[in-house]
């Protein structure tokens, strides 16, 4: 088994900032956790993130600028860590992630014990 | 070379992968696998010198192989703690899927080809591991410097690892997914030795042969695939023809100025026999309607009896299946055999304004060669001239610019 963390990139610009989306947003990843569930993959970890308009980046130690590291359309929104037995179990896994404004990415989580 | 020698490379183009393959399994990480396997071939050129060839080579060198896979192993404290690197299902998920062929050849064939992986990484891999072609070879081929070609399988290798792409036939239900990734490096192979730009004649030849081994094999080992036989029958209808493609002074044919009786009989047949049998299995894909049109060419005596209505419909079932311009380029030519020139310049024009194929010779050379069919000669020069600066292939390039000359005189 090894664990892979399933990064969702989207466009904010494309999200409904509404109660109404956000709740359906939090449907769409309650129904994500069951089918895994079911799918017999834990989920280790993982969070939302607030917007990346209200990110900090820190660079070389000392320069701090506002905003995200790189100026892209796409930012990371969220990230799961889930414990799977391979990419190909992993991949299946990253497909019922709920991203609708734009995509996922995995990656293996390197081992640091 | 001696007899030893003779079976020894025999053995190799014909056993590579199986012996590969199987080592994998034992030694659970690539690099390690490739090393006990080329330790085999040198050991058996030792061994047959004194004791004869055996009976089956296949199966003395996977035993060898293996054995010394183990050795290394159970020697070396490191190997055993870093191990296993690849990821093999457990025996009963191996049970769960009884559908697939028990063959290693397979797994070795759909982890070189994993969608994670690169297509150029999946070429690589696959003449490196599938074929046992040396890197050097490989860089040699694909016309990149050697180091590159040596970091591009590096890198592959160590996603393999590090990602746990495993080692596995995927189960039925994933399989139409993840077979149309192999066939595809199959055919780039095949391709880049067929109409590579430049490069050593003898190597490309190399890679068509390479190519239509890998493709009889996926045959063998998935019959009940009809896209894998749809890429056989193309690629042995399309290699019927090598010999004809080129003129004496170099210059590139066309279909109809090409001599059909020099194209390979025997090619032509089992390609046919092949592509039939893709088409009656049903669900026909990409290649295998590919193979079709290619058919009806090889089908026809004389270019002028080519059966293009046939032809226009088969290229409609492709695009149905494979949204390509490319593919739309090709119909529109087969077109202006049915409705004529003008009704497909149509075509080429709106597929133009698409923008897709923006730096595709192709694109302006048909349109050239229907601006000249409708005596619009000056237009056609200049398409032309567009068509020759695009394109990469010196052979090519000359080709255009000629007819860029003789339509700028007006020659129709």
């Amino acid at each position: 088994m090894a664990e892979y963390a399933i990064l969702i990139y989207g466009d904010e610009g494309q999200f409904e900032q509404t109660p109404e989306a956000w709740a359906a947003m939090m449907d769409a990843h309650g129904a994500f956790a069951k089918a895994v569930a079911e799918a017999g993959v834990t989920i280790t970890g993982g969070n939302a993130l607030q917007s990346a308009g209200v990110a900090t980046s820190i660079r070389g130690g000392s320069v701090v600028t506002d905003g995200p590291f790189v100026e892209t359309k796409e930012t990371l929104g969220g990230f799961y860590l889930v414990e799977c037995r391979d990419l190909d179990q992993a991949i299946a896994i990253a497909k019922l992630c709920p991203a609708p404004a734009g995509g996922v990415e995995v990656r293996p989580v390197q081992p640091t014990g | 070379m001696s007899s030893v020698e003779a079976a020894l490379a025999d053995a190799h183009r014909t056993e590579w992968a199986f012996v590969l393959a199987a080592t994998v399994r034992v030694a659970g990480d690539l690099d390690l696998a490739q090393e006990c396997a080329q330790e085999a071939y040198v050991a058996a050129l030792e061994t047959w010198g004194t004791r004869g060839v055996p009976s089956s080579p296949g199966a003395w060198l996977t035993t060898t192989a293996r054995r010394k896979a183990l050795d290394r192993i159970r020697r070396d404290a490191t190997l055993q703690r870093k191990l296993p690197l690849l990821i093999e299902p457990e025996a009963d998920q191996e049970t769960d899927e009884p559908d697939t062929v028990p063959d290693d050849r397979l797994r070795l064939v759909f982890t070189c080809c994993h969608p994670a992986l690169s297509p150029e990484a999946q070429v690589a891999l696959t003449l490196r591991l599938v074929c046992g072609v040396e890197t050097a070879e490989i860089a040699r081929a694909f016309l990149v410097p050697e180091p590159t070609m040596a970091a591009r399988i590096t890198r592959a290798k160590k996603k393999i690892a590090a990602a746990r792409i495993p080692y596995r036939v995927p189960g039925p239900d994933e399989l139409a997914d993840r077979l149309d990734p192999v066939l595809t490096t199959v055919h780039l192979l095949f391709t880049a030795g067929h109409t590579s730009p430049t490069g050593d004649e003898l190597m490309r030849d190399d890679l068509v042969d390479r190519a239509l081994d890998l493709a009889r094999t996926l045959v063998a080992l998935l019959p009940r695939e009809a896209e894998a036989r749809g890429l056989l029958g193309l690629l042995l209808l399309t290699a019927a023809r090598r010999s004809t493609r080129v003129a004496e002074d170099g210059r590139l044919l066309r279909l109809d100025e090409q001599d059909r009786s020099r194209w390979d009989p025997a090619a032509l047949t089992e390609g046919m026999r092949q592509t039939a049998e893709a088409l009656t299995t049903g669900g026909a894909g990409r290649f295998t309607l590919q193979a079709a049109i290619a058919g009806v060419h090889a089908a026809a005596p004389r270019s002028s009896d080519t059966d293009w209505p046939r032809i226009v419909r088969l290229y409609d079932g492709l695009l149905a299946v494979w949204d390509s311009p490319v593919v739309a380029l090709n119909r529109a030519v087969a077109v202006s055999f049915v409705q004529g020139p003008d009704v497909a310049l149509k075509l080429v024009e709106e597929l133009e304004a698409d923008g897709r194929l923006s730096s595709y010779a192709y694109l302006p050379a048909t349109r050239a060669h229907l601006l000249r069919e409708l005596g619009r000669t000056d237009e056609a020069a200049i398409s032309y001239a567009v068509a020759a600066d695009l394109t990469g292939n010196a052979r090519e390039r000359e080709f255009l610019l000629q007819e860029a000359r003789s339509s700028r005189d007006g020659v129709r």
